[in-house]
């Protein structure tokens, strides 16, 4: 019986009096997807800021299980424990590349960067490795010296893709990863997204508003309102016979094409 | 094989004045390996409800529905997650796949997602497309595109590419030229002869005639309150 990767206990993080997210509990296990959505402002963004610990929370437990099998708490772990998982257990996409990448960096640079920060040091196979990842991210073998700056909008996030993924993170936390792109470019993105997931057997997190994104991303999700995680279960089973109001509001209201 | 016993569902619409709809009460049924059986009924009888609670996209309210040795209503999601994946197959009426990925990706996916590795499970893949009469050229393209029937024919594939030892099939041969049809059956055939328990809805009534072994008239768990 393996155990779960990532757990929570009562997770509860406020601004002020008012709640960002309050009394969070769930499980996530090896090669899970798990979904959150829920309007702006429902929480879930604060609630994977803290989760990844950008955000420290005010209350409740995060447990993470390592790749050599132990179990940490992040919280009451030291700065430097807490960047050693965040670069080589963990990785971040957020919603907008020119967060995640270096822009002045060249492509091939802005995936070697993080295998340098591990101690790779022989140049060939540090090139050779983003040529690698350029190519599964579906990128030009040719743009790998070109800057993000040259790139469209759904290459800067493939890009950005690559960079998080190119240390062979375990837990990848995503902010609206298909967010401010174009369609065609969307599905695209969820293709590779979902094919590396399975492929590298990855576990995920990923925050978004879009239910056809979870939908075909997501084993399980949470809907979140007003800070409170209101439902959660299996994807379909929570899209196809939603039981709270708030989680029916939001399937009801999705446009049809 | 497949198991439903005293099952009870009912939807609450919170967003229209909280109204409640009891449309199932007291279902059972039962599927051995080797058995084909066809649940039957008018349009709204609960056909298509029973069918999703047996697959989990569903909430059970009340009662027991057993596939394999998976309690469906106790169950959590990765164990539902690991009955769809090695145990309970499914061809629902529509496709729904993420735009833009070739169709011989799609068929293969069940496998890739068991662990089989591309090579052989784009060669399954492609023997169950060819029965089906996919033209080849059309292997590396997106079904979105596809005839109704084409779309078809692509979900049953993908529903048959894996020897699941639970079937659930939603109108299989809705849709199909007669050629195509008769392929179908013939894999359900051989789906049986395997040991497969299958659960269908087939409005065909030729083919329901050929491939069931029973039929259930689901009309008979729809309480009062909600019969027509």
């Amino acid at each position: 019986m393996t155990a779960p990767l990532l757990e929570t206990d009562g997770l509860t993080k406020r601004y002020g009096n008012r709640i960002g997210c309050a009394d969070v509990s769930f499980m996530l296990w090896p090669g899970e997807v798990m979904g959150i959505v829920g309007e702006s402002g429902s929480g879930k963004s604060t609630l994977l800021s803290c989760l990844a610990g950008h955000l420290a929370s005010d209350a409740g437990q995060i447990r993470y299980r390592d790749r050599h099998g132990e179990t940490h708490l992040p919280a009451t772990m030291s700065e430097a424990g807490q960047r050693r998982l965040a670069r080589e257990e963990w990785a971040y996409v957020h919603q907008n590349p020119r967060d995640g990448l270096r822009m002045g960096v060249s492509a091939g640079g802005n995936i070697g960067e993080p295998l340098m920060a591990r101690g790779q040091r022989h140049y060939g196979d540090i090139r050779e490795a983003a040529l690698d990842w350029l190519e599964r991210v579906e990128i030009a073998r040719d743009r790998i010296d070109d800057p993000p700056r040259a790139f469209s909008g759904g290459m800067q996030q493939r890009l950005q893709i690559a960079r998080s993924l190119v240390n062979g993170p375990r837990l990848v936390f995503m902010d609206e990863p298909t967010g401010g792109l174009d369609v065609s470019v969307q599905a695209r993105l969820l293709d590779l997204l979902r094919g590396l997931v399975r492929d590298l057997g990855l576990s995920a997190v990923i925050v978004t508003h879009d239910l056809a994104v979870v939908r075909l991303l997501a084993d399980r999700l949470m809907v979140m309102q007003g800070g409170y995680v209101v439902e959660s279960g299996l994807t379909d089973q929570v899209l196809d016979d939603p039981q709270h109001a708030y989680t029916q509001l939001l399937v009801s209201s999705v446009l049809q094409v | 094989m497949i198991s439903v016993d005293d099952v009870s569902k009912s939807f609450t619409l919170h967003n229209q004045g909280g109204a409640s709809l009891c449309v199932m009460r007291g279902a059972e049924l039962c599927v051995a390996p080797g058995e084909c059986v066809a649940l039957t009924g008018p349009s709204g009888a609960g056909k298509s409800t029973l069918m999703r609670m047996v697959y989990g996209n569903y909430r059970i309210e009340a009662g027991t529905i057993r596939v394999g040795t998976v309690a469906l209503e106790t169950a959590r999601p990765r164990d539902i997650l690991a009955l769809r994946r090695e145990t309970l197959g499914h061809v629902s009426q529509f496709l729904r796949v993420v735009p833009r990925v070739p169709t011989l990706d799609v068929v293969a996916e069940p496998l890739r997602r068991l662990g089989v590795d591309a090579d052989t499970a784009h060669t399954r893949a492609g023997a169950l497309l060819e029965r089906l009469r996919i033209p080849q050229p059309l292997w590396q393209l997106a079904p979105a595109t596809f005839s109704g029937g084409e779309q078809q024919r692509v979900n049953i594939a993908r529903g048959f590419v894996h020897a699941w030892p639970a079937l659930l099939l939603d109108e299989p041969t809705a849709s199909l030229d007669p050629a195509n049809r008769e392929t179908v059956l013939e894999l359900i055939m051989e789906a049986k002869a395997r040991g497969a328990a299958i659960l269908g809805i087939f409005h065909d009534a030729d083919a329901r005639a050929r491939v069931c072994d029973r039929e259930i008239d689901v009309g008979r768990f729809m309480p009062e309150s909600a019969a027509p």
